[in-house]
């Protein structure tokens, strides 16, 4: 059914990418043509014209999860065929009897563990929320759910969202579907791999300090950050709250925004989300052929200075640097910004975020749910439960956070650092304020080795360096893959586009257009392609 | 009377006003609202309590000669709002545990708090009625410590910005301890705590006795009442207080070592833990001890009378404040807050001022202006023209007794301050007699109707012709020949004997004044 991945062409024809289009290739086929269609409006297309049914697309799917799956382990929990099956049995049936179905009608959602579904386990990766089920859905999820998608799992993370590699879930050690020896990213590892390996169309993530961004770029997927308070997060499992979102992953730019498109708006159930009006984010998917030679003229776009430069890979520099020029020649205007206080984003970010979550890991004593380790006193009972059920990483941020927001020390670090968020914020919207976006690598490297930094946290945390200065300013940011590290047998590199706020508009806008024209590239993974 | 005057002495036993000792003419049951109605001297009256020897009471007035307390009240008064602070379950006491319980009060993982706008509605009364500066922006804090009942490990709570700071209560202490007017600072008032929602005002240390601490709680609990933002009931513990405490001889400037008492659950428990927390830190220090005044939380022990160390502060604990990124900061515009402003009622102290100016006395004041019902019965009684101080007479007596007897507030008795009003003027403009009146009332009270249909129904019309009365009189003379023999004999206490004949011939309607005139008239004429 995969057809392998074609020698990279030049501009192809885009007729493929809308609800105009006429594809009558293989629906499911993720990528049989380069660039990237966007397999929810095929598979849309295709439901439609009753070319094939809902099942029919669950069975291949479930079918593909299940065939990588043990090598991937991307998923903790996948929901049981006929639960998944019914749903789409009942898809068909709205379909035949000329019924309305939702615009995400038969797609399959992989969402991430700490992400909450009243059917599923939501564990979180850690043990002390082994086998818990949430009495409810997450907002993102319900809204899902409406749409008509199906959600067929629950993805891996590091545990609570802390980490890179997602090496730190409590359960389990996700592979690049790219590489196996290699890390997914994270901690939205498992959701990344998942939409790489085709296990799944889209999949949500969330994203506190690069957790949606940096394993989109290690997986050649497209990952989306929204504006903080774009999504709602009542359901997503804090770690930090002054930085969580909820984040979208599609093998297209168009696949990513029609899932933000599907979970965006006010929700009474959180007070930081915003009123801010949702646009159709849709729209933004105009077919190539309607476009002019140069659909970009116009765009300011900044790179960000201190992104190019040392502690970078020289490849990852490379490729940022050749998606560069394309944007040039779709018309952007490209300028280098200087963001002298980016720098300062990673320990700012690490004291926040760590602070964060010391308070709101607090509700993990064993009381109410979860795991409990008996104790004869209340505080070994707490002690002992949260001893065994947390992992070290989050044992160690909890600490640290406690100490940062500790009496005599809350000066020096948590207000300093909430200072130097204040900093990092004025400093993006005054560069926003001159560009309409701003470009960076999404990561200093490619995906490396498991197992590689597991005992150099701070060569872990180092690597979140392009991305938590948007999570400290709020912002929205979009990743797609722009190149290979090595070759085109490489591992792929991801560029990150940064917005201003409650602009992802415009980011998809243009991360469609740079994803449609970009030439040579296929972003399949060789064990999905070789199929 | 005795008795009274015994639990006087005790409740005051180191009152600096003598006239303290002079216990009540008039025992009232002040108990308006059986299970709300208590203030802190009402209170007193319930209370069981021993009398101190002469000798105790002789000791603390020589201790307080020397020494001065130094009070600070935290009060915790739980807002009535239909449901939970940052979650929509409602909130009733008394409900079973767990039965009104959500994600989001049960803290799951996940779950976020949405504030309820009726907090910051109460919040912002409760600030203006204290005439506090309200501060515009405020924002939440999470106050983070391990405990069983606090599902998240944090409290929601206000930390560096409260919504309300720098206000006054103004205080009028019951007449019986001496009476006067004393004006209270509020230092904050601030949202303190999720789940139930709590309102947490701080004083000023501005207290000097057990009595100003207990009245100054008392009329908080009117001021939440009047707002209706709480029930203020101690009992449940919708009204809670917290008493500072410290000693120093008079004179020195700086504080002594503060103690705090809790587990204070009615007025007078506060005004009692905190005379003898006074005596206790007092006694310690004349005696050279001051050091042994330890910085701690004492708990009130009502059944010894006693404080008792419950804690020792080792040290302050660490809370970890830091701003709740769950929730936007609580910002008010000038707009909405004149709005409340416009929208309170008026204040016990606006009413009692008022009170006082329409010639009535302290006491009625205090009792009338107590409880907002009553306040607004009386309020709707005088309203028909009714006498003022009839109106209060007849309040604070018969109906407040009625009341009392069968446990029933002002809301419940089936009188209508119309009726009550047509009452007085029936008794003022001649139609019915004061023991008429009286009998009136209480079928008023227990089953309502109108005056005019009862005084129809029963035939109630005063009799005040002089002819129909003298033709009684002469009845009432001639069969009663023996005694009127004996009157004239001079035994002229008989006088009563025919009144009451009289009376009782014509059912109690006579007009008092002339039944007697003519009686006098025909027992001295010469036969």
């Amino acid at each position: 059914m995969l057809s392998s991945a074609q020698t990279p062409r030049l501009l192809r024809s885009p007729a493929a990418l809308t609800f105009k289009c006429l594809h009558t290739s293989p629906i499911l086929t993720p990528a049989s043509t380069s660039p990237s269609p966007s397999q929810i409006l095929t598979n849309r297309k295709a439901l439609l014209s009753r070319q094939t049914s809902a099942v029919d697309l669950a069975k291949s799917f479930l079918q593909r999860l299940r065939r990588h799956e043990p090598q991937i382990s991307s998923f903790l929990y996948v929901s049981p065929d006929d639960i998944v099956l019914k749903q789409a049995e009942e898809l068909d049936n709205r379909i035949k009897n000329n019924e309305e179905v939702g615009p995400l009608a038969g797609v399959l959602v992989g969402v991430k563990d700490n992400i909450c579904t009243r059917d599923m386990p939501s564990t979180a990766g850690s043990r002390i929320l082994e086998n818990y089920r949430p009495p409810f859905d997450a907002t993102a999820v319900r809204k899902l759910r409406e749409m008509g998608a199906i959600i067929i799992g629950k993805t891996n993370l590091d545990e609570f969202g802390m980490g890179s590699t997602t090496e730190g879930s409590a359960y389990q050690v996700t592979a690049n579907p790219w590489d196996l020896s290699r890390v997914p990213g994270g901690s939205s590892g498992g959701s990344a791999a998942a939409v790489s390996a085709r296990q799944c169309t889209v999949a949500l993530g969330s994203d506190t300090g690069g957790s949606v961004r940096q394993p989109a770029s290690f997986c050649g997927v497209v990952g989306l950050k929204p504006t903080y308070g774009r999504v709602s997060r009542y359901g997503l499992v804090a770690y930090a709250s002054s930085l969580d979102v909820i984040g979208c992953f599609g093998s297209s730019v168009a696949d990513a925004g029609l899932l933000l498109n599907s979970i965006s708006g006010f929700d009474n159930f959180d007070a930081t989300s915003s009123k801010q009006e949702v646009p159709d984010y849709a729209s933004q998917f105009v077919p190539l052929d309607y476009l002019e030679s140069k659909p970009l003229k116009g765009l300011r776009v900044g790179v960000i200075h201190e992104t190019l430069g040392n502690g970078v890979d020289s490849e990852v520099v490379s490729s940022v640097r050749s998606a560069i020029s394309h944007l040039e020649e779709l018309g952007c205007t490209v300028s280098e910004v200087s963001l002298p206080s980016f720098s300062l984003g990673l320990p700012a970010y690490y004291i926040l975020a760590s602070s964060e979550s010391s308070s709101n890991l607090s509700r993990y004593d064993g009381v109410r749910y979860g795991n409990q380790v008996f104790g004869e006193e209340l505080k070994s009972l707490y002690g002992d439960s949260r001893a065994e059920g947390l992992g070290s990483e989050v044992k160690m941020r909890i600490l640290m956070g406690t100490y940062a927001l500790s009496a005599g020390y809350y000066d020096a670090y948590y207000k300093r650092a909430q200072q130097v968020r204040t900093i990092i914020r004025n400093s993006f919207k005054d560069a926003l304020d001159k560009n309409d976006i701003l470009i960076s690598p999404a990561a200093p490297s490619v995906a490396y080795k498991i197992g590689e930094k597991k005992n150099d946290p701070l060569a872990m945390y180092s690597g979140d360096i392009m991305t938590v200065n948007v999570n400290l300013a709020g912002l929205p940011a979009l990743v797609l893959p722009c190149g290979y590290d090595g070759g085109s047998a490489g591992m792929p590199v991801g560029i990150q586009m940064i917005g201003a706020a409650f602009d992802e508009e415009k980011l998809l806008k243009i991360g469609h257009i740079f994803e449609q024209t970009l030439e040579g590239y296929s972003f399949i993974p060789p064990l999905v392609a070789d199929e | 009377m005795a008795l009274t005057l015994l639990r006087g002495l005790h409740s005051n036993c180191f009152r600096l006003y003598p006239s303290v000792y002079v216990a009540r003419k008039h025992v009232r049951h002040f108990s308006v609202r059986s299970s709300q109605g208590q203030t802190a001297m009402q209170e007193k009256q319930h209370t069981q309590l021993k009398a101190s020897t002469k000798s105790e009471s002789a000791k603390y007035e020589e201790v307080l000669k020397n020494y001065e307390a130094v009070i600070g009240i935290e009060t915790h008064v739980q807002l009535s709002t239909r449901t939970k602070a940052f979650c929509s379950c409602p909130y009733n006491y008394g409900a079973h545990p767990n039965t009104s319980v959500c994600p989001v009060c049960m803290g799951l993982p996940g779950a976020l708090p949405v504030l309820n706008s009726k907090v910051i509605e109460s919040a912002v009364k409760v600030g203006l009625a204290l005439n506090c500066k309200l501060s515009l922006s405020s924002k939440f804090d999470r106050k983070q410590y391990f405990y069983p009942d606090l599902p998240k490990g944090y409290q929601i709570s206000q930390f560096d910005i409260p919504i309300a700071a720098g206000g006054y209560l103004d205080v009028d202490l019951p007449v019986e301890f001496g009476g006067g007017h004393r004006m209270f600072g509020v230092t904050r008032v601030d949202l303190n705590r999720a789940g139930v929602p709590l309102l947490e005002i701080v004083s000023e240390p501005d207290m000097r006795t057990g009595t100003e601490a207990a009245e100054y709680a008392a009329e908080l609990q009117r001021l939440v009442r009047y707002l209706g933002v709480s029930n203020g009931n101690m009992q449940e513990g919708s009204l809670r207080c917290d008493v500072n405490i410290s000693v120093r001889p008079h004179g020195q400037e700086e504080f002594g070592t503060k103690v705090e008492i809790k587990n204070l659950n009615s007025f007078s428990s506060v005004s009692r833990a905190i005379d003898y927390e006074i005596l206790r830190q007092a006694q310690l220090h004349s005696q050279g001890q001051a050091d042994q005044i330890v910085q701690e939380t004492r708990l009130w022990e009502e059944g010894a009378q006693k404080t008792f160390t419950m804690r020792k502060k080792e040290g302050l604990a660490d809370y970890r404040y830091f701003p709740e990124p769950d929730l936007p900061g609580v910002n008010l515009s000038e707009e909405y807050i004149s709005t409340i402003r416009d929208s309170l009622p008026e204040l016990p102290e606006t009413k009692r001022r008022r009170y006082e100016n329409m010639g009535l006395n302290m006491q009625d004041v205090l009792f009338l202006a107590n409880d907002i019902n009553v306040a607004a019965f009386f309020d709707a009684t005088i309203a028909t023209g009714a006498d003022v101080k009839l109106a209060a007479n007849w309040i604070m007596g018969d109906i407040a007794a009625y009341m009392n007897n069968e446990k029933l507030s002002i809301d419940d008795i089936k009188l209508t301050p119309q009726e009550l009003g047509e009452l007085i003027a029936s008794i003022k403009g001649g139609t019915i007699n004061g023991k008429i009146g009286k009998e009136i009332l209480f079928e008023l009270v227990a089953k309502g109707g109108t005056v005019k249909g009862l005084i129809q129904e029963k035939d109630l019309v005063q009799i005040a012709d002089p002819s129909e009365i003298e033709k009684i009189v002469d009845k009432v003379l001639a069969n009663n020949s023996k005694q009127l023999e004996q009157y004239r004999g001079g035994k002229t206490k008989l006088q009563g004997f025919f009144a009451g004949q009289i009376m009782k011939e014509t059912k109690g309607k006579a007009n008092p004044a002339l039944l007697n005139k003519i009686l006098l008239e025909k027992l001295n004429s010469k036969p």
